[in-house]
Order: C-alpha cells, then structure tokens, then sequence
C-alpha cells in the first residue's frame, strides 16, 4: 500500500511554489467509515496531500539528496470541511522559505475558486544523519515526482525544463 | 541596527508564534524549553522566523552544535554526559549560554533546556553585528 494523497501535480516551479490536485472518489475506502452514510474528505488527510506537494517541492530544491518530513503544522484553518465524493480539490503551496536544515510553505485548498483551508506548514530535511533508517527508501520520493508527473510541468529555478534527473529509470508517459 | 529592545520585540513575536504562547510569557530569562514549553523542532522553526525578521543567517548547529551533542565517538560525549574537552568546547560555542547549572550534570539530553530569551537576542544581535 501508497500513502498518496494527490493525484496529479499540475504546477511545480522549483523553489517557488506548486499545484496539485485531489479527486475525492467513494472508492476510496477510508470514506466508507468516514462516515458511513455521509462520506466526507477527513481534514488530515487534505493536509497530508498539501503536505507531500510542498514536501516534493523541497526534495527537489535539495537536488534530490536529503529526505523531507513534515516537521510542524505551525497553522492551520480549515474555513470549510464538508469534502465529499465527486468533488476535486486543488492544494497549493508556496516555498517562503528554504535553508539547509528544512524550509516552511504557505498552503491553500481550494475546491474550484473556493478557499477551503489555508496555513503554514514547516518542512525538515532529514540530512546524512538518517541516510541508513529505513522511514521510507532513497528512491521513494523520486518515484512519487515521477507518478505524480512532475516532470511534465516542472520548470527548474532557472526556467528551463525541469528533467527527470535519473534518465535510465524514467518513466515513458502515454 | 536595532536597539536591544527591537530586537527583543522581534525574539518575543517569534517566539508568540512559533510556541503559541502569550507575549507575557516571553521574558529575558525564560527558557524555551522549561518555561515556553518548546520541542526540539520548534527551535528550527523558531530560526526561520529569526532569520526572516532580521534579515539574517543562523546555521545548522549553531543554537547547540550537533556535532558536540550527537558525538558517538566518546570524545565529547560518554555514557550520555559531557566530557571535559565537550564541556569546553561547548563554551567555546555557546558563548552566549549561561552553562553553570548544566555544568553540575552535563547530561547531553538537557543541554537544549538551557536556552532563555535573552540567549536568542544575543545571537541575532551578533549576527546583526557581523553582516553591518
């Protein structure tokens, strides 16, 4: 099993900002309790989404080096929270700032032009320090950029063609 | 430059938002830990938000070296305490940290707990110095 929030990235500017897109489906099964005769998009889990578009955003900005995790939630407002099957959702981040040790993103949900949540959260990268634990495999957030098809969209910070930077493991889109 | 207490003002708001606590909670000799209830990640948090208010850099390490605190190779640190050569070498690079307390117990797991209020201003105010 995935822990994939997102659908699809629909924008992504390195060390800027990014967009990407949430489809609310019934098949999905956490809806089937939550809850059972109202299904409804749990707020966790929209900020998990939000949180693995800025987390792609910074895993980039490290060229691909360091693991990033979600550090902090240091504020959050959900200003609507009745998300239900059928509906698209569409997150977006921007990178306010991005050091050596982590970085901090504002966020955005929104269902078409509706804002439904809004916040900051906090990043760290986990550096050579937890190189050899197994949180997740080296490769795992690369292969998230790719499914996610970053690299469809993706502009580099000096405004080229954001490039897969493995070739050989490069993923043929249709 | 800013005077002592612009700087102080701009610790205390970072503080305000990154522990959500309340402005008169922030004094000079509160510590962050102790007092203001931070966590080890609210320290890189409240760096972010030093560093974008004042414009300045503040590396990795640099409110508690990590090399020191996380040596395994027993020169600084042994059966989790200080050696002699960490102690020293913490003074040395932590300047501003008032370490007679922790120097009765150096057990490396408090040597966050001794950061106060007044520690983080003097560390902005003497990255405000060097960039001038």
């Amino acid at each position: 099993m995935h822990w994939y929030w997102i659908d699809r990235i629909t924008v992504f500017e390195s060390q800027k900002r990014a967009e990407s897109v949430k489809a609310i489906t019934l098949a999905e099964d956490h809806l089937h309790d939550h809850f059972k005769f109202a299904p409804m998009m749990p707020g966790s889990l929209i900020i998990e989404g939000i949180a693995q578009t800025a987390g792609l955003l910074l895993y980039e900005a490290k060229d691909y080096k360091e693991k990033v995790v979600l550090a902090k939630i240091p504020k959050f407002t959900f200003h609507k929270v009745h998300v239900v099957p059928g509906e698209i959702l569409t997150y977006k981040v921007q990178l306010e700032t991005f050091r050596e040790a982590g970085g901090v993103a504002s966020v955005q949900a929104y269902r078409n032009e509706e804002l439904l949540a809004e916040g900051e959260l906090m990043f760290a990268h986990l550096g050579q320090a937890f190189s050899d634990q197994s949180l997740f495999a080296d490769g795992d957030m690369l292969d998230m950029m790719r499914l996610f098809r970053v690299f469809e969209v993706g502009v580099a910070a000096d405004g080229t063609k954001l490039l897969d930077p493995d070739y050989s493991k490069r993923t043929e889109y249709p | 430059m800013p005077s002592n207490e612009e700087i102080f003002e701009g610790v205390k708001n970072a503080l305000v938002e990154a522990l959500a606590v309340d402005d008169d909670e922030v004094t000079p000799k509160s510590t962050l830990v102790g007092d203001l209830g931070a966590e080890s990640i609210d320290l890189l948090d409240i760096v972010f938000r030093l560093e974008k208010t004042f414009e300045i850099k503040i590396e990795r390490g640099e409110l508690i070296p990590d090399d020191i605190a996380n040596d395994t190779q027993e020169k600084y640190v042994k059966d989790g305490k200080l050696t002699e050569l960490g102690l020293v070498e913490i003074k040395k690079r932590m300047p501003f940290a008032d370490l007679s307390s922790f120097e009765t117990n150096p057990m490396v797991q408090n040597l966050t707990t001794i950061l106060t209020v007044q520690d983080m201003c003097y560390i902005v105010e003497q990255k405000l110095n060097t960039a001038q």
